[in-house]
């Protein structure tokens, strides 16, 4: 099934005079509307009429995660602020936060590619969907929700968390399709079996997982606890949320929208495109955004283009599901956050040593962050009532820096292992 | 079935058009809209030969046109209404029809012609009951009419209109925007260059917006509409007595 199907089986020569035409009068808006671009292009000597083909975009400089926050909050629009008519920012609150924002027509296309997302992981107008990732300032919710009303499916706008009454209104609604991170997908089944349910008394046909990695085992444990179909997709809110990719049946690689995103993937190293097939940091170029267009932008997700044609009849380009990072940055319970979030935070507090550890485990399916600060001798001998106060202090500190609860554990001075050069501050021990 | 890459054209050392990348698939109605000077007419003249581009590519059914003189392009069903109508004033409205029927000479298809002049009667009434007026006795509407069936005449598989509505009642660019419709509805492909912006988004299938030489945007026409660029900048719509910030 197609949502567009003029558009995905589009031929490939039709695609690149498709992508050039965007991708210059995209070049011309922002050289035009944008100082930090027009400033940057400047200062390299790119003019931009110089570009005559899909590859000449290698010439243009990368636009960085920094670059976005550096402008926060709205340097970075295209548009003034009365043409847009919805703000959201990535997850990762105040402060590190990247605001983007979308134009009626943007929110049009954004829909319009969730719908083929959805339509290909298998959902029609007949289903009901559950959505149930965070609606709000992330993407993802709000993103999923306007393309499955395009679809035409009826739409159970939960939202996360209570998984308790996520099954009952599963079972009550006769949910057929269930949208979440991976790892809740997980926890709901797992509830399911522990609230003594048969999962054969549920309606669920499909699940489209995605907003964190995720493996090809916790696709199968997904679909024999769940019997589902799931497929996993793509997207990212500086780019514009889900959408950008997503899985068909075939379950074999996540198609690109590629008409409205150019995909280049490149060493993380040296900043040169890798051979196709090989494994590298995607970068996203924009080709149809109208009020936040992203030039290269350095998604630092780790992934590869799988080249060859897939069975669906998609003439989009597929991406392998994403299998990793190449900055520090942890996805936790969906929500990404930076060591250097958690850093800054004990800075902050008095009492505590600059000297931390973090440590991310799943408990069940899901993900458990512990952050062991060592504290001033001191308080060790002090009472016990000390001691709680300040663990409460930096939970809470952290709670509302980073937007997910946390464990804190206090240890001794000197406890935490010292190391030689980089410290590692992080230690992962998810098996996904 | 028309595609151009990064062409770009003027006159001497003036540059009209910086780097136009566009398509038009068949069947389609493709309007590009723009203030005056954007490249708009130059743009066709390049496409239809009048203007020889200083680089980029034009591909028509996927041929390499750019080193074709003017008529070969006619032959190929690249067919041009031009600014102003145009028409031969001195000669009868048939006569101006068969005119534009040389190519149908050089295929050796004369044969067609007398079938041809009743087809665009059939679409054009008026022209037929003009048939032996005088070419420059006509009024600006009917001209416009005349120079669009002169240019059917040729048979093209595309054809383009440089501002069909210039100078005309308003009534007049109604008919003249049906008849356009018209046209697609029968098959034909229409590149539409005007300025008058909402008329020509109102029947069209995709628009490019052109600002001093280059593409500022593309979209279907339903998205250039909805635009607030657009509405401003083309649309006469007047955003700053609408909202403050």
């Amino acid at each position: 099934m197609f949502w567009e199907p003029d558009k995905e089986t589009i031929s490939r020569e039709e695609l690149e005079q498709l992508q050039l035409e965007r991708l210059e009068s995209t070049l011309n808006r922002v050289y035009m509307n944008v100082p930090f671009y027009r400033r940057r292009f400047d200062e390299l000597g790119i003019n931009i009429e110089d570009m005559q083909s899909l590859d000449d975009i290698r010439r243009l400089p990368f636009t960085t995660k920094n670059d976005l926050r550096d402008h926060y909050p709205y340097g970075m629009f295209a548009v003034p602020l009365r043409e847009v008519v919805r703000i959201h920012a990535s997850s990762g609150t105040t402060g590190m936060s990247t605001v983007v924002g979308y134009t009626k027509n943007d929110l049009k296309t954004w829909s319009n590619l969730v719908a083929r997302v959805l339509t290909a992981g298998g959902i029609t107008k007949d289903d009901v969907i559950q959505i149930a990732f965070g609606y709000g300032l992330f993407t993802g919710g709000f993103g999923i929700h306007y393309g499955a009303e395009k679809v035409g499916a009826s739409v159970i706008p939960i939202s996360s968390g209570n998984t308790a009454r996520q099954i009952k209104i599963m079972q009550d609604f006769k949910t057929t399709a269930l949208i979440c991170t991976p790892s809740y997908a997980l926890m709901i089944a797992d509830t399911i079996m522990e609230m003594g349910i048969n999962i054969n008394s549920l309606y669920l046909k499909y699940g489209l997982f995605g907003a964190e990695p995720w493996s090809e085992a916790m696709r199968n444990e997904i679909q024999d606890k769940l019997k589902i179909v799931a497929t996993d997709n793509y997207g990212l809110s500086e780019v514009m949320g889900p959408g950008v990719a997503g899985e068909c049946l075939e379950r074999n690689g996540l198609h690109i929208n590629e008409d409205h995103f150019l995909v280049e993937v490149i060493n993380p190293e040296t900043l040169e495109p890798v051979a196709p097939g090989e494994t590298g940091e995607l970068v996203i170029t924009t080709l149809t955004k109208e009020a936040f267009p992203v030039i290269r932008f350095r998604t630092r997700d780790l992934t590869r283009l799988i080249p060859s044609s897939c069975a669906c009849g998609r003439k989009f380009m597929r991406m392998n599901r994403v299998m990793g990072r190449t900055d520090d940055m942890l996805i936790i319970k969906g929500v990404n956050v930076f060591p250097s979030q958690i850093e800054h935070v004990l800075f902050e507090i008095e009492g505590t040593e600059p000297h931390y550890e973090i440590i991310v485990d799943r408990k069940g399916a899901l993900d458990d962050v512990t952050v062991k600060v060592e504290v001033s001798e001191s308080i060790f001998f002090d009472e016990m009532k000390k001691q709680n106060e300040l663990m409460e202090t930096i939970k809470r500190r952290l709670a509302s820096e980073l937007g997910i609860g946390v464990n804190v554990k206090l240890v001794e001075k000197k406890s935490i292992e010292r190391s030689e050069g980089k410290a590692k501050r992080v230690i992962d021990l998810r098996k996904i | 079935m028309l595609r151009l890459k990064n062409l770009e054209a003027g006159y001497g050392n003036l540059k009209v058009l910086r780097k136009i990348s566009m398509h038009v698939n068949s069947g389609e109605i493709v309007t590009i809209i723009g203030a005056n000077g954007a490249g708009k007419t130059t743009l066709l003249k390049t496409i239809s030969g009048l203007l020889q581009p200083k680089s980029g590519d034009i591909l028509f059914n996927k041929q390499e046109v750019k080193a074709f003189p003017p008529e070969k392009r006619v032959f190929l069903g690249c067919s041009l209404v031009p600014e102003g109508r145009q028409v031969f004033a001195p000669m009868t409205v048939r006569e101006n029809l068969i005119l534009g029927a040389f190519v149908q000479h050089r295929r050796k298809q004369q044969e067609t012609v007398p079938k041809d002049v009743d087809r665009v009667y059939a679409l054009f009434p008026r022209l037929k009951e003009r048939e032996k007026q005088l070419a420059g006795t006509l009024s600006g509407g009917e001209q416009q009419m005349l120079a669009i069936a002169r240019a059917l005449m040729a048979r093209p598989k595309l054809i383009m209109m440089d501002e069909p509505s210039m100078g005309l009642a308003p009534l007049i660019v109604k008919d003249i925007f049906e008849i356009i419709r018209k046209l697609r509805a029968e098959g034909n492909t229409v590149l539409l260059v005007e300025q008058n912006a909402k008329a020509a988004l109102r029947i069209a299938d995709r628009g490019y917006v052109l600002e001093t030489g280059r593409v500022m945007l593309e979209g279907t026409a339903e998205d250039l509409l909805m635009n607030r660029e657009v509405q401003r900048a083309y649309l006469g719509r007047d955003l700053d007595t609408e909202t403050k910030i």
